[in-house]
């Protein structure tokens, strides 16, 4: 059990400096002089050359790269072009508001979608299942950004319970920040619940047709004992998965979100760098997003052998 | 004295199929009597045994009859008084030994889940029985296995853990199906004699389903032959074996084909020969941890003549399927060689492109071994792409010819593999194997995951077949009744090395070898029987 | 019976979009692109079945000529995907060794960063035109097509027929091209239905946020983006391109389940 642990702590290593790598990478392919890019019109060779002295770009690219990883590692993640401000920070502040709403929607998600599946599962081909799988596919159908957009306009406009534009932090306010995450937490939960409750449910039809549920049932347990004691623990370890996919995803995905219900998070802050292509905004948000994954990931496989004691030995 | 398990008159349908799984099935075992019901698959042998305790598949129902346990009438119970029934009065054992443990409790969880629920006993009294009957059953360090997970035990171990799971609860009745068949030759005998013994020390009645005649002769009192959903024959079990009245139970009887060996043969130069042959098994997802490459089998002297069948005898893990593999040219040797009519058979080599013609290999899987896009001609006309120009109307006869042989009719040449039997898929890949008359086939238990009935079929098939066209043959089984029927010579192999040789007749009846005597033991005979 | 359903529920929505993206390349209702003050923000009403938008321009029009560059935006990035990780994961699958391995890491590494992500940092660097959205949502969905590509290829060379192929005298190409490659189409299959559905999704939101097709070409993503504005005024503007999407996503997720099913028993025949 100590080797599996071991084995993903170790794994993840290289998996962040090949992400770290990536990153890197991706920035350095964009096409175009940063350096005139910053300057753009006041650039003459002289200010370009001492810009990018500055900037570090007249040398090697795996000399630049180092210098970026040390600077990193130190907490250093440099300056953002637009406005000046250091960006572990920025980015630090903007990750609080984001997870903020992220893990309450996976929390919720999960808790919600997990019982529906696994119940419809059970009751195959009854009218829970069948309404459960159609509810399931129809929700995976609606995007995000059209979900929110409804929401806003029934439950922020056409009836005012909500506020459409603004933003208190939870952190600050308890109360009043809650009154700003519920919509942007609902549009996603209606979103994620349909893809949880599908994966919960397949994999709970699995189990069911192994032998040893039969065995339970023929010891003379209970049907809610079989179900919650052999079913369902057996079948949870691919919901487990996906769950830690969704949070690290939704991260990713969350721009879309922020900008309908206008919250401050890494998401937006991501698409504005993109936009005023601040690179090392948009350097820095890859990196943090990532590396969040990572450890996400590594989490949900830790967790993991609850579920299934099999991963555990090679 | 009442019968502790009465069925009359047993009907059970399924919603997917038109007609009935079991037909109007009568059948009663008294208490501490073994009965047997013996039948191959979709016989409905396995559906009479879940319906006993209500766990009948979804889509699967009782429509008529009864089933009485104990005199009380088993439809009248309620939910919760079925349920003290489950486990406390009849046990139930089933066959996956790998699937039928909750993969993610421990064992000691899983044993006093049973004790908790059907008796009073204190914490301590029950984690005490348990443990005893762990090492009843042969675990060896009972008490911490108490803490282990299922899938750290081997197939043997866990289905003595079921056992034990079961008889802990001391049940008046014990369902057995199939209990081991997913298991080693050699462990199968030890499995059952612990599961009979302890069944007679608490007078334990058991309901034994099998296929095996074999097993069923051996072990019980009353016998029922069960085909398509019928009972054809029942009766006490020394009867039945020497007696059978019924068609089929003859036919299930019948003896195995016994093999004329051709007396004395000339000393040609064999046909395959390997010389100390080694192959590695090289893991292809390296790391770290995990070792590079593992030495599968060693030091493999073998000769194959002419026209001869070796049969290659050993458990899952000995290397055999290696050993065949590497004869046909599929694996790499790390070590010595492989000669095919006296010359060492190099890749780019000239006597390659006759070593390919000649040497040919049918699989043990039927349904993983014809590809099932193409159809029955066109998968059998493959092999002759290689051999010179022949016009498609000559390979058509040619693949007609040998359906024939084979005893399928023409218009199978236009079927596909999924429209066919899993002993008709056989047949197709034995003249997919022979159509281009090769010298030499190794035949990796070919009839290993056929029904008993059709396995007689194929083998007396291959008999015939290897005697007209006197093709050299490496058969390789672990199931010894299958090789004394189709083997010139013995030779047997464990952990990767091969241990004896010698005629069939020389192994069977005087075995040098230790291992030899404990696999010949290990066999589960029934009286031989006049058909 | 359930299946039939899918199919058809999922299929004749699915040829109802295709025939409107294609009608609208030779006619629409009004012109999409045509500017009017008259006629701004029209409810929906007889002669502009949806609206109009703040400029004037029929819905309507708008979004049949929205459909053929969404649709036609997902499905050339499904095809890159397609094209890119079954080369990979065959070559991966099927020789093992050095390349699968390499491969392995490149996936990992990719598949570390969340999808739409790896999407934003590919845009950021192809640019946000027609063929640098290809390009980005083709190689963020490529890794997984890899993957499991290579598990099917894996698991199909496994079986007996491959080796009896072999044993037969077949080179190794003609194994693979005749033997492993077609009974590893149904999962693909499977896969780029499925795929379409999120490449599509992917399409409009990097629209929505302003990186997709540049206004005033329609998107149904852009449009939904430009409905926020004018929304409590015209909530039209919101809800049909978002209707628009939503049917063709359920029809893409019922038709992927449909060929699902209608493949899996055959498959488990074999």
């Amino acid at each position: 059990m100590l080797r599996y642990f071991l084995q993903r702590l170790l794994w993840s290593v290289p998996t962040v400096l090949l992400v770290a790598v990536s990153v890197f990478a991706l920035i350095r392919l964009i096409p175009g002089d940063p350096a005139l890019l910053i300057l753009g019109d006041r650039a003459t060779p002289e200010t370009l050359d001492a810009l990018r002295q500055q900037l570090g770009l007249d040398q090697g690219l795996t000399v630049q790269f180092i210098a970026w990883l040390g600077h990193a590692l130190r907490g250093d993640l440099g300056h953002s072009i637009l406005t000046g401000e250091p960006i572990l920070p920025l980015i630090f502040d903007r990750f609080q508001v984001s997870f903020a709403v992220v893990l309450p929607t996976v929390a919720l998600a999960g808790l919600l979608a997990v019982p529906l599946g696994t119940i419809a599962a059970w009751k195959q081909g009854s009218a829970t299942d069948i309404v459960t799988v159609a509810g399931a596919t129809l929700l995976l159908s609606i995007p995000t950004f059209w979900m929110g957009l409804l929401i806003l306009l029934l439950f922020g406009m056409r009836l005012g319970w909500f506020p459409i534009v603004g933003y208190v932090s939870i952190s600050d306010d308890w109360l009043a920040g809650l009154v700003y995450l519920v919509m942007p937490i609902s549009t996603l939960v209606v979103h994620e619940v349909g893809g949880i409750a599908r994966m919960a449910r397949a994999s709970t039809l699995e189990v069911l047709r192994l032998d040893y549920v039969t065995h339970a049932r023929a010891k003379g347990l209970s049907e809610a004992r079989v179900l919650l004691h052999h079913v369902f623990r057996n079948a949870f370890g691919p919901t487990w998965t996906l769950l830690g996919l969704i949070l690290g995803n939704l991260l990713g995905g969350i721009a879309i979100v922020e900008t309908i219900f206008t919250i401050p998070g890494l998401g937006r802050l991501l698409v504005e760098a993109i936009f005023a292509r601040d690179y090392p905004v948009i350097q820095g948000c890859l990196l943090c997003i990532s590396l969040f994954y990572v450890a996400v990931n590594l989490l949900i496989d830790f967790v993991y052998p609850v579920f299934d004691p099999r991963v555990a030995v090679s | 004295m009442t019968a502790l398990l009465e069925i009359r008159g047993l009907v059970i349908e399924s919603r997917n199929s038109a007609a009935p799984l079991v037909r109007s099935c009568n059948l009663s075992v008294n208490r501490g009597e073994v009965v047997g019901i013996v039948g191959e698959s979709g016989s409905g042998k396995t559906m009479v045994a879940k319906s006993i305790l209500g766990l009948l598949p979804p889509g699967v129902s009782q429509i008529a009859g009864s089933i009485t346990l104990d005199g009380k009438d088993m439809a009248g119970l309620s939910l919760r008084e079925l349920r003290s029934i489950r486990g406390g009065t009849v046990g139930m054992i089933f066959q996956e030994p790998m699937t039928s443990l909750n993969p993610s409790m421990t064992i000691g969880h899983q044993l006093e889940e049973g004790l908790r629920l059907h008796r009073r006993y204190s914490r301590d009294e029950r984690r005490s029985r348990v443990i005893d009957m762990l090492a009843r059953v042969g675990i060896r360090d009972a008490e911490a296995a108490l803490d282990r997970h299922p899938h750290q035990f081997s197939g043997g171990m866990r289905q003595r853990i079921m056992i034990a799971s079961v008889m802990l609860l001391e049940p008046a009745l014990l369902i057995a199906d199939e209990p081991t068949t997913a298991l080693d030759a050699l462990i199968q005998k030890d499995v059952l004699d612990l599961m009979i013994g302890l069944a007679r020390e608490k007078n334990t009645a058991i309901l034994f389903v099998s296929h095996d005649l074999a097993m069923i002769s051996r072990y019980t009192q009353q016998t029922i032959v069960m085909a398509q959903g019928e009972i054809v024959e029942s009766g006490r079990t020394a009867e039945v074996m020497t007696r059978p009245e019924h068609p089929y139970t003859r036919k299930l009887l019948a003896s195995v084909p016994r093999r004329i060996t051709v007396p004395g043969r000339s000393p040609e130069r064999p046909i395959i020969e390997m010389e100390g042959l080694a192959v590695d098994y090289r893991n292809p997802d390296r790391s770290f941890w995990k070792p590079v490459s593992r030495r599968i089998v060693e030091n493999i002297d073998l000769s194959i003549y002419p026209g001869e069948v070796v049969a290659l005898v050993g458990e899952s893990g000995s290397g055999k399927t290696t050993v065949g593999r590497a004869a046909v040219g599929l694996l790499r040797s790390v070590a010595g060689r492989v000669l095919f009519e006296g010359k060492p058979i190099k890749r780019n080599g000239d006597n390659y492109a006759s070593y390919r013609r000649n040497c040919q290999m049918v699989f043990q899987d039927p349904y993983s071994s014809l590809d099932p896009r193409m159809t029955i001609g066109a998968l059998v006309a493959e092999p002759l792409r290689m051999t010179g120009a022949m016009t498609s109307a000559e390979k058509r006869e040619r693949v007609l010819a040998m359906l024939n042989e084979v005893n399928l009719t023409g218009d199978f040449a236009n079927r596909f593999p999924h429209q066919l039997s899993g002993g008709q898929r056989q047949r197709v890949a034995i003249a997919r194997a022979l159509i281009g008359t090769p010298k030499f086939i190794v035949a990796d238990e070919p009839v290993s995951a056929l029904d008993v009935t059709v396995r007689a079929q194929v083998l007396e098939l291959f008999n015939r077949l290897q005697q007209r066209h006197h093709f050299a043959c490496l058969f390789i089984s672990h199931d010894l009744d299958v090789v004394e029927a189709v083997a010139d010579r013995v030779v047997v192999m464990r952990a990767g090395e091969l241990v004896e040789s010698g005629t069939t007749e020389a192994v069977f009846s005087r075995p040098r070898h230790e291992y030899t005597c404990r696999l010949l033991n290990a066999r589960i005979r029934r009286e031989s029987v006049e058909a | 019976m359930k299946l039939r359903f899918n199919l058809l529920a999922g299929g004749s929505v699915m040829a109802i979009v295709a025939i409107a993206a294609l009608t609208a390349l030779v006619w629409t209702p009004h012109d999409p692109l045509a500017l009017s003050f008259t006629t701004r923000l029209k409810p929906p009403g007889s002669a502009f079945p949806f609206g109009t938008d703040e400029f004037g321009r029929d819905l309507l029009s708008r979004l049949m000529a929205g459909a053929g560059p969404s649709l036609g935006i997902s499905l050339l990035a499904v095809l890159t995907a397609l094209t890119i990780g079954i080369t990979l994961g065959v070559v991966s699958g099927y020789w093992r060794g050095w390349p699968d391995r390499l491969l392995m890491m490149v996936t990992d590494a990719l598949m570390a960063f969340p999808g739409i992500l790896l999407a934003l940092g590919l845009l950021a660097i192809l640019g946000a035109h027609m063929r640098g959205i290809v390009l980005a949502l083709g190689l963020a969905f490529a890794p997984a097509v890899a993957r499991i590509m290579r598990g099917t290829v894996i698991s199909v060379r496994e079986r007996e027929f491959v080796d009896a192929s072999r044993l037969m005298g077949n080179s190794e190409l003609f194994t693979l091209a005749r033997h492993v490659l077609p009974n590893c189409l149904a999962p693909i299959i499977v896969l780029a239905t499925s795929m379409m559905g999120w490449a599509l999704l992917a399409e409009s939101a990097l629209s929505f946020l302003g990186l997709g097709l540049a206004p005033p070409a329609p998107t149904w993503g852009n449009m939904l983006s430009a409905s926020r504005t004018f929304l409590s005024q015209a909530p039209w503007l919101g809800i049909f391109p978002g209707l628009a999407i939503s049917l063709t996503l359920l029809a893409m997720n019922l038709l992927g389940d449909g060929l699902r099913d209608l493949l899996d028993p055959r498959m488990r025949g074999l």
